[in-house]
């Protein structure tokens, strides 16, 4: 069956929470937001999911096509502010989109350009970023893999900790911090590279790794057993259609690109 | 004991140079009748704490504000709040940006009268840095660095709920309470409006008090303002108003506050609600659905 490069994207990022078990697994945005549905419908049953507003479900909402919360699955109340009794124990797993990453893994969704005092572009604000990223794993969503992303020198406004050693806390350790994936529309990623480097793990069909390499602002490790992105199974293709039942998916990335570049 | 008061006698409390909690998330459930009061007084030099929406963005664009406390200001539909965004840019606010949970934390700390609340949130990140009102203390149980999150005590804290009596027992019926509560008891003056009163006999039924999420001795004054959280929703009665929040968004950007004020702010809330199509029409917007 042929298949999106979101289709592509966001199976590759489901994988991201296969192993988590019983851990509230948390998408910011349609893609990770279908992302986390589809490990929860397939490799982890056990996972928890919210309706994005009030309620902890059993099985996921559709991403599109909802008119009314009326008969969801409901299981428990989990307002926001119970949201944080679940972040700071640290049984959460996030899938969010940064505007920024730098090489040590750290993001940035607060501001962008001019001065602190006088930002450029003032984007949302630090939001949860700062408690997610010293709580519990944390996994990177980028739609366009591009140097604007993964940018050269810091963050402009650093919300979460990454592994910079010159901003390592006192008492802390590189172990203490958790960011598990990046799945951008060129390649997956990890940080298991030297001294958790960020390092390509797998590239989308068709792409080669020099074009990752002259997208991103920094030096990438390269997985010594790198291979390509393991494609959608039908099955997965086909949840996915359940859960996004008028095709929002398609709308996401520019142009809604074939998963295999070939095809193009 | 009755508590109910005007908008206009409501907001008097609230003396220039004060620190104002709101209640409310993004673009649910915000006092945005009180707000628009605010913005027709002459008060100014305000710190605003809040989980901002357009309530943030209208306050900061007219001049009310010197100082935000804030994770975000965001519509969520529209993630940039554009009359926040501007006045950001321009300098003319100082900021002291925290994480969501802190403002939890330090909200909890005034309430309970707490100098700080210690957390592990904020620690490598420019919230320490760049957050002047931040320090980190060592703790006597082991030789990690925490981050000693401040009491965030408000003078005056604005929140919409649902329905109150007259002595200040308010209900929240929407799925969410949000930090509400926490705005409530962490501030020494606490105004509610609310879409409707009853009588307190209403709270009778065990369902409607477990929807009551603090004691009557917080609330101070109770403002009746059917709607009064348009464009925000109030859940379960009417959602968010997309439209004129979008028509809100265009006059920010082109005409900057004053063109939204002159359009819409009116001399009234009975004024407003006839410039964005009464009552019957805000009662008519769809909740959301995620």
């Amino acid at each position: 069956m042929t298949f999106s490069l979101a289709e592509l994207m966001v199976c590759a990022a489901s994988r991201s929470f296969n192993d988590d078990g019983e851990v509230l697994a948390t998408g910011i945005g349609l893609l990770p937001r279908l992302a986390a549905s589809l490990a929860m419908r397939t490799s982890n049953p056990d996972m928890m999911m919210t309706d994005s507003q009030s309620f902890m479900l059993s099985k996921p909402n559709p991403v599109s096509g909802m008119t009314s919360h009326e008969g969801q699955a409901n299981e428990n109340w989990m307002g926001f502010a119970r949201i944080f009794d679940n972040v700071w124990s640290g049984a959460r797993h996030a899938l969010v989109g940064p505007s920024q990453v730098d090489r040590f893994g750290q993001t940035n969704i607060a501001a962008l350009g001019g001065t602190y005092e006088t930002p450029k572009v003032q984007l949302l604000g630090v939001r949860g970023f700062p408690g997610n990223s010293i709580s519990h794993a944390n996994s990177f969503f980028v739609p366009k893999h591009s140097t604007r992303v993964f940018v050269e020198g810091e963050c402009d406004v650093v919300c979460s900790i990454g592994y910079n050693p010159e901003r390592l806390p006192k008492g802390y350790s590189f172990d203490d911090i958790d960011i598990r994936r990046v799945i951008t529309d060129l390649c997956v990623m990890d940080f298991n590279g030297p001294n958790k480097q960020m390092r390509v793990i797998s590239l989308h069909p068709g792409v080669p790794l020099s074009e990752v390499h002259e997208n991103t602002g920094f030096e990438l490790a390269v997985s010594d057993d790198i291979g390509e992105t393991e494609a959608p199974t039908d099955e997965q293709l086909q949840i996915i259609s359940e859960l996004d039942p008028l095709n929002f998916r398609a709308k996401q990335l520019k142009d809604n690109p074939p998963g295999v570049r070939s095809a193009a | 004991m009755n508590k109910c008061v005007s908008a206009a006698e409501a907001v008097s409390a609230v003396k220039s140079g004060m620190t104002i909690g709101i209640g409310g998330w993004g673009p649910r459930r915000k006092p945005m009748a009180l707000v628009r009061e605010l913005l027709r007084s002459d008060v100014d030099d305000l710190t605003v704490v809040a989980y901002g929406g357009a309530d943030v963005g209208l306050l900061c664009a007219a001049g009310k504000v010197s100082k935000v406390v804030y994770a975000f200001v965001s519509l969520d539909f529209m993630p940039l709040e554009p009359a926040f965004r501007k006045t950001r840019e321009s300098g003319a606010i100082e900021v002291r940006e925290i994480d969501e949970g802190m403002m939890l934390l330090g909200l909890r700390a005034a309430a309970w009268g707490s100098p700080f609340i210690p957390t592990r949130t904020g620690l490598g990140t420019d919230v320490v840095t760049r957050n002047p009102d931040l320090k980190l203390v060592d703790s006597p149980y082991d030789d990690k660095a925490w981050v000693a999150m401040p009491a965030l005590n408000l003078d005056v804290a604005l929140i919409h709920a649902t329905r109150a009596d007259e002595r200040g027992v308010c209900e929240i019926a929407s799925p969410d309470h949000y930090m509400d509560d926490w705005f409530a008891r962490a501030s020494a003056h606490t105004i509610v409006s609310v879409d409707e009163m009853v009588d307190s006999t209403y709270f009778n039924d065990p369902e409607v008090a477990r929807r009551v999420f603090w004691e009557r001795n917080v609330t101070s004054q109770v403002v009746h303002l059917e709607g009064g959280a348009h464009p925000s929703s109030s859940d379960p009665l009417y959602g968010f108003d997309v439209s004129h929040y979008k028509t809100y968004g265009g006059l920010i950007a082109e005409g900057g506050y004053a063109a939204w004020a002159d359009a819409f702010l009116g001399d009234s809330e009975a004024d407003y609600q006839s410039k964005v199509g009464g009552l019957d029409a805000i009662h008519q917007l769809p909740l959301p659905a995620y």
